[in-house]
C-alpha cells in the first residue's frame, strides 16, 4: 500500500507523447497537494523542478520522475540526524523520552513501541504514565508495558501528571535504568490551559537534568494543521523529533516536509501498524517513493 | 502563510468594484483564490475540482452577471454551494419501528469513536432512550476498560462480555448484544468497533460482518477534523466497504478548517449528524452547516464580506 503510485500511468501517457506542458506540471502540483505537502512548499518544489527540467532540456518519464523524487528528497533533508537518544544529556542518571502531541496521534502505542526496541537492545526501561485525563490510558501503557517488559508507574486518574513524570524520571535514576518514556495526554494545540500543562510537566520533568528527547507524534493523515501543531507543540516544549504514525493506511504524510522545516527537526521513526514490532527508523527514500510512486516503475 | 480568503478576495473585489459586469477573467481569479483557500484547509483536489466548477458555472450564468454587484454575488454562490453540500437534507437519527435501534460507529484509528459512543448514549439518555454501549473493539488495547469507564460516566450500562486486547470474538459480541438488549429492555444498541484502515482487506471484512450480524439502523463513520487528502480514499473505503448512513465529524474544537468535512459529505452523500467538539462527554453537538462552510474558508463572518464586496 505504501508505494500506492500516485504519479502514475496519467504521467507516462502525458509525457510520452513528447510535450511537457501544463498538464504534466499540473499533475506534478497535483500528485505533490495529494499527498499533503501543503501548496507553499508545492508551489517552491515544483518551481525547481521546472527549472531544472529546463536546464536539462529532460523528457523521458524515467528522468522527470527522478528529478522529482531528488527534488522531494532534498526538501527532506536527508542528511539530519534521525538516531533517538537513549544516553541522557549531562551523561548521568537515565535518558528521559517525552511523547507529545493532539488526541489520538499514536502517543501510548509508540511509547510502547520504543521501549520494545530498547529493551531488545539491552537496555531497561521505564513508563510513566502522564496521561491521568483520558480513559483507561495508564491502563493502556501498562498493556503495552507488559507486553515488552517495562514497568509502568502510574497513579489513579486525575493525579497531576508532571509529579507522575517526576515520580517516573526518578524511579529510573533510583533503579539505574537507562530510559524513561512519559507518555502524555493528548491536547489540541489551541487549547492555551492544557498546553500550559504540557510545559509544566516538562519543568518538572527537568529539575532531574535535561529531556533527552521530546518527540512529537504526528498522525500521517494529518492535513495542514499538522504545521499549526508543530508550531505550537515547538513552542510549548522544544520538539527534538518527529513520529509519524499510520503510515500503514493510505495517507502519505506529506505535511512532515513542512513540518520538518518548522522545526528544523527531522522525522525520527514511523509507525506502520498498530502490533508491537511496527515501528522503523524514518527512511527518506521510502517515503518519497511512496509519493512519487517511484516503487512501482 | 495564507491570508484568510476574505482578504485574499478584496484585492479581486476592489478591481471588479464599479465594472458593473463580471469579465470571465475576473470570475478565473475569484476562483483561483477560493481554490487555494479550499486547498489550505484540507479538502481534498478531487473535490475542490468539482467544487469550482459548480460555482464558475453558476457565476456564468445570468444571477451573477446581471447582478447589481457581482462580486457580492460571487461569494453568495460559494456560500451557498458550500452550505448545499455541507447541509443536504438534515435530518434526525434512523430509529427502528421494533426497538432496539441499533448504531454502529467505524473509522480509522484514534478517530474518536470511543469518546463519541459515550457521548451518543448519554445525550439519548437525556432524550429519554435507554441504551446500552457495546464493547466490540477488542483489539486495542484496554478499549473495552475504556469504554467501561465511559459508560460509567454517562450513566450507561456496557455490555463487555469479552475481556478484548486481543481477546475475544467482535462479531459475536455485537451479535449477542441485540439479544441482550432485548432480554434488559434497552432501546438503542450503541457498537463501538475497532479503529481500522479502508486498506485493510480483513478488517473491513470484521466490520461487514458486524454489520451483517446487527443490522444496523445508523453505520455512523467518524472522521478527525483534522484529515487532510486522505479523507476521500478512506471515505470511498468505508462508503464501499461497510456501508455508510452518517458522518460525524470529531475534535472540531481544534483549529483545522475541517475541510475533510466537506470530501466525506462529496463521497459519501451522507449528512453530517453531530460534531464532536472536545474530550468530555457533553461537548457534543448537532452539526452546523453554515458554520462549518465558514470555518472552511476561514470567514469569520460570510455576511461581513458580503457587505465589504
Ligand atoms: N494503523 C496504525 N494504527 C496505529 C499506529 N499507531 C497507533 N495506532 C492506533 O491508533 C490509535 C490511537 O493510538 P494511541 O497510541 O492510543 O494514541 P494516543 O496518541 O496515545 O491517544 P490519546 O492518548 O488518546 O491522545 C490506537 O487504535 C492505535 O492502535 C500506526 O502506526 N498504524
Ligand atoms: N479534543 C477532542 N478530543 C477528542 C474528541 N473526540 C475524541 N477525542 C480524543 O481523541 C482521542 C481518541 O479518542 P477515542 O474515542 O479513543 O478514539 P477511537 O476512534 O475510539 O480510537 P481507537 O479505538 O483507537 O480507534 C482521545 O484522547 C479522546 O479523548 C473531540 O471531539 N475533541
Ligand atoms: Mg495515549
Ligand atoms: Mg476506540
Amino acid at each position: 500500500a505504501r508505494s500506492n503510485s500516485a504519479l502514475g500511468k496519467g504521467l507516462l501517457s502525458l509525457l510520452a507523447s513528447d510535450k511537457l506542458d501544463d498538464e504534466v506540471w499540473e499533475e506534478i502540483e497535483d500528485t505533490l497537494l495529494g499527498a499533503d505537502v501543503g501548496i507553499a512548499d508545492t508551489t517552491e518544489i515544483v518551481a525547481r523542478l521546472r527549472e531544472h527540467v529546463q536546464v536539462l532540456g529532460t523528457r523521458s518519464p524515467g528522468e522527470l520522475r527522478r528529478l522529482l523524487t531528488e527534488e522531494l528528497t532534498a526538501a527532506l533533508e536527508p542528511e539530519m540526524d534521525r538516531s533517538i537518544a537513549t544516553i541522557s544529556p549531562t551523561g548521568e542518571g537515565p535518558a528521559t523520552i517525552m511523547m507529545v502531541g493532539v488526541n489520538g496521534s499514536g502517543k501510548t502505542t509508540t511509547c510502547g513501541r520504543i521501549a520494545r526496541v530498547l529493551i531488545a537492545d539491552g537496555n531497561t526501561v521505564i513508563m510513566g504514565a502522564a496521561d491521568t485525563f483520558r480513559a483507561a490510558a495508564a491502563e493502556q501503557l501498562e498493556t503495552w508495558g507488559s507486553r515488552v517488559g517495562a514497568e509502568v508507574i502510574r497513579r489513579g486518574e486525575g493525579a497531576d501528571p508532571a509529579s507522575v513524570a517526576f515520580d517516573a524520571v526518578k524511579a529510573g535514576a533510583d533503579t539505574g535504568a537507562n530510559v524513561v518514556l512519559i507518555d502524555t495526554a493528548g491536547r489540541l494545540q489551541n487549547k492555551a490551559g492544557l498546553m500550559d500543562e504540557l510545559g509544566k510537566v516538562k519543568r518538572v520533568v527537568e529539575k532531574q537534568g535535561p529531556v533527552a528527547e521530546t518527540l512529537l507524534v504526528l498522525d500521517a493523515t494529518t492535513g495542514q494543521n499538522g504545521l499549526q501543531q508543530a508550531k505550537v507543540f515547538g513552542e510549548v516544549v522544544q520538539i527534538s523529533g518527529i513520529v509519524l504514525t499510520k503510515l500503514d493506511g493510505s495517507a502519505k504524510g506529506g505535511i512532515v516536509i513542512a513540518v520538518q522545516r518548522q522545526l528544523g527537526v527531522p522525522v525520527k521513526l514511523v509507525g506502520l501498524g498498530e502490533g508491537p514490532d511496527d515501528l522503523a527508523p524514518f527512511e527518506v527514500g521510502a517515503f518519497v517513493d511512496a509519493i512519487v510512486g517511484g516503487a512501482d516503475s | 502563510m495564507f491570508d484568510a480568503l476574505s482578504e485574499r478576495l478584496s484585492g479581486i473585489f476592489e478591481s471588479i468594484r464599479g465594472k458593473g459586469r463580471l469579465t470571465e477573467a475576473d470570475i478565473d481569479a475569484t476562483a483561483r483564490e477560493i481554490r487555494l483557500a479550499l486547498l489550505e484547509a484540507d479538502v481534498a483536489l478531487p473535490v475542490v475540482r468539482t467544487f469550482i466548477a459548480q460555482v464558475k458555472e453558476r457565476c456564468k450564468g445570468a444571477e451573477v452577471s446581471k447582478a447589481l454587484n457581482p462580486a457580492q454575488q460571487i461569494i453568495k454562490v460559494v456560500n451557498e454551494e458550500l452550505v448545499g453540500i455541507l447541509g443536504g437534507e438534515t435530518r434526525r437519527l434512523n430509529y427502528a419501528k421494533n426497538a432496539p435501534t441499533v448504531i454502529m460507529l467505524a473509522g480509522l484509528q484514534g478517530a474518536g469513536k470511543t469518546t463519541l459512543a459515550g457521548k451518543l448514549a448519554k445525550w439519548l439518555k437525556g432524550d429519554g432512550h435507554s441504551p446500552l454501549l457495546v464493547a466490540a473493539d477488542l483489539q486495542r488495547p484496554n478499549a473495552v476498560g475504556q469504554l467501561q469507564i465511559i459508560g460509567e460516566r454517562a450513566g450507561v450500562t456496557v455490555y463487555a462480555p469479552e475481556p478484548g486486547s486481543g481477546i475475544g470474538d467482535p462479531v459475536k459480541v455485537a451479535t449477542d448484544s441485540i439479544a441482550e438488549a432485548k432480554q434488559t429492555g434497552r432501546d438503542v444498541v450503541i457498537i463501538d468497533t475497532a479503529g481500522r484502515l479502508g486498506i485493510d482487506e480483513e478488517m473491513m471484512q470484521q466490520a461487514r460482518d458486524i454489520r451483517e450480524a446487527t443490522s444496523p439502523d445508523e453505520v455512523v463513520f467518524v472522521i478527525d477534523a483534522m484529515v487532510g487528502q486522505d479523507a476521500v480514499n478512506t471515505a470511498e473505503a468505508f462508503r464501499d466497504g461497510v456501508g455508510i448512513t452518517g458522518v460525524v465529524l470529531s475534535k472540531l474544537d481544534g483549529d483545522a478548517r475541517g475541510g475533510a468535512a466537506l470530501s466525506v459529505r462529496h463521497v459519501t452523500g451522507q449528512p453530517i449528524l453531530f460534531a464532536s467538539t472536545g474530550e468530555k462527554l457533553e461537548d457534543f453537538d448537532v452539526f452546523h452547516p453554515d458554520r462549518m462552510a465558514s470555518r472552511i474558508l476561514g470567514m469569520g463572518d460570510m455576511l461581513t464580506l458580503i457587505e465589504q464586496a
